[in-house]
């Protein structure tokens, strides 16, 4: 059976969000269809075309589909799906959104946010914030399923030339009306891709202080992480939360500042291949998991820290 | 305005969880349960537009064992008008036959919103709002953090990845709620004892005419591999060298 992947991307390129869902897809195994539904975005539809292992681009192309609203992306997705055995997305705030509108419509499960393929029917999906493996095993025609990306790795752009088909966009379902965003602009890369990210907590203290962990992040080409309580804090944006209901990333290096390690943060950065905590309170549950523990105050530890390696 | 509330009975947020020797699923026996937090927060909002004139009726609606009461009354002394308990003692009820619950029920009650968490806090499938938005063909507004009521409509601002963006729905609609939308308040004594008092109407999934089979087999349930800590070093000195030389990770 064949696999069908709803890309995620901004018009001009897939997100590396979807790379990795198509990574899990040729863990699946079958042949690999991409669809990127969108307005303008032949470009994002030429990138897709260019990733290791896809065999068909399916572009579909409209104003209403600009936005990724759930209401006009679900029925062109149900509309495909009976030609696939599996409709697989990243686990992405956009295919949360969408892919269970998708399930409902075909009258199936969906199985959210995979992280091993056992078998073209069987996977493992963490339940109760990580602190359980389960392993489902689905007997739906369709199987429809999110990927936790960060159980994927990537796969690469391999000048690969998938054929690109145009298909019918559909209509506009017309009770949803897209009225602006608000996207926070950040320096630096990206939270969910990056290779290092450096985390402030509570105990970073103000969205002023916050300068010095932006400072080491800025000292290592990091994005900027932060726990949930720095977020209610206000100490940043929401954007920036790592964690259960933040962020789930898997870094090569995850530096936590101040942060004592709550299970809701510790579910989000876990995985990560190395990990340095930084805090003063040496019992703080964040040095269970730290490969590199420092029991220091932050204020004088991650300047210090900061100018040994800019140097 | 009409308001469903759906709330689930969950393992407190609080308790950390044991997974069951025989690896068939969580131990739930003689463990805190409450109400999914995000589902506080769902109820919170309808509490607020009650308050501001906006809603006329809030109905709390939850999916369960007969003691799932426990977490209706919770929201009847929040500030639920009234409460409906579709009674069932599987524990595998998969988020598609949950929401097939919901759109029946909504078929009788014809609410105008229908508000809720993102996902529960147990099995984190964050699918039953966008489930029931599909089977009563309705406009979604998922993980929203501010909900503003107009005529005919509400303006939701959901948090994406990048930030936030803002929707109009026309209603009715299935709003799903994040955490950022507002701090749910505790029920005062009064209104606890008063929610004691107000008689919990109950349905079964056959008299919705709703199948609870399910095509999603759990195997197995396991503890995930923990993860070893590893040393802690004495100065940033010995932590760069690590991160160097040991890692090489910088």
């Amino acid at each position: 059976m064949s696999i069908l992947v709803y890309a995620e991307h901004d018009g001009r390129a897939l997100s590396p969000a979807t790379l990795s869902a198509i990574a899990c897809a040729r863990s699946i195994g079958g042949e690999i269809d991409v669809l990127v539904a969108g307005h303008d975005c032949a470009a994002a539809a030429q990138g897709a075309a260019a990733a290791a292992g896809v065999r068909k681009v399916l572009h579909a192309d409209g104003a209403h589909l600009g936005q990724q609203i759930a209401e006009n992306v679900a029925p062109l997705i149900e509309s495909l799906a009976s030609g696939y055995g599996h409709v697989l997305a990243a686990a992405t705030p956009c295919a949360k959104n969408v892919l269970p509108r998708v399930a409902a419509r075909l009258g199936v499960q969906q199985i959210s946010e995979i992280v091993e393929v056992v078998s073209p029917d069987t996977f493992v999906r963490p339940i109760y914030a990580g602190n359980a493996l389960a392993t489902v095993q689905s007997s739906d025609p369709v199987k429809v399923i999110t990927v936790r990306t960060t159980a994927f790795a990537a796969v690469a752009d391999n000048g690969n030339q998938a054929a690109i088909e145009r298909i019918d966009a559909g209509t506009d379902a017309g009770k949803t009306e897209f009225l602006g965003a608000d996207l926070h602009a950040t320096s630096g890369p990206e939270l969910a891709s990056a290779r290092v990210v450096v985390s402030g907590g509570r105990g970073v203290g103000s969205a002023e202080n916050f300068d010095i962990i932006r400072a080491l992040a800025g000292t290592l080409g990091a994005a900027v992480g932060a726990s949930r309580a720095a977020v209610d804090a206000g100490y940043v944006t929401n954007d920036h939360q790592v964690g259960q209901t933040g962020k789930v990333i898997a870094p090569e290096l995850y530096i936590a500042v101040g942060i004592s390690g709550a299970v809701q943060h510790l579910a989000g950065m876990k995985e990560s291949r190395v990990i340095v905590a930084i805090n003063k309170d040496g019992d703080a549950p964040i040095f269970e998991i730290a490969d590199y523990g420092l029991v220091a105050d932050l204020f004088s530890a991650v300047p210090e820290l900061t100018g040994a390696l800019s140097g | 305005m009409k308001i469903v509330v759906p709330v689930k009975r969950v393992v407190d947020a609080y308790v950390k969880v044991r997974v069951k020797s025989d690896g068939s699923g969580v131990d739930t026996d003689n463990t805190k349960m409450s109400m999914n937090p995000f589902d506080e927060i769902a109820i919170e909002e309808a509490v607020r537009l009650k308050e501001a004139g906006t809603a006329t009726e809030i109905i709390a609606v939850s999916v369960g064992p007969q003691k799932a009461q426990e977490q209706l009354r919770t929201a009847l002394a929040m500030g639920a008008d009234r409460a409906i308990l579709v009674e069932s003692d599987l524990t595998d009820l998969q988020p598609l036959v949950i929401a097939r619950l919901l759109a029946a029920v909504c078929e009788r009650e014809q609410p105008d919103l229908v508000l809720m968490g993102k996902q529960a806090i147990d099995d984190d499938s964050n699918q039953v709002g966008q489930m029931l938005a599909a089977l009563r063909d309705l406009p979604q507004g998922t993980f929203i953090s501010r909900l503003e009521p107009g005529a005919g409509h509400v303006v939701v601002t959901r948090e994406v990845d990048a930030g936030l963006e803002r929707l109009r729905l026309s209603l009715p609609a299935v709003v799903t709620v994040d955490l950022r939308l507002n701090e749910p308040r505790y029920p005062k004594l009064p209104n606890i004892m008063k929610a004691k008092k107000v008689p919990i109407e109950t349905a079964t999934p056959a008299e919705l005419g709703v199948d609870t089979a399910s095509t999603l087999k759990t195997l197995k349930v396991e503890e995930p591999p923990v993860r070893k800590g590893g040393v802690k070093v004495a100065s940033v000195a010995e932590l760069v060298d690590k991160l160097k030389n040991e890692a090489k990770v910088i």
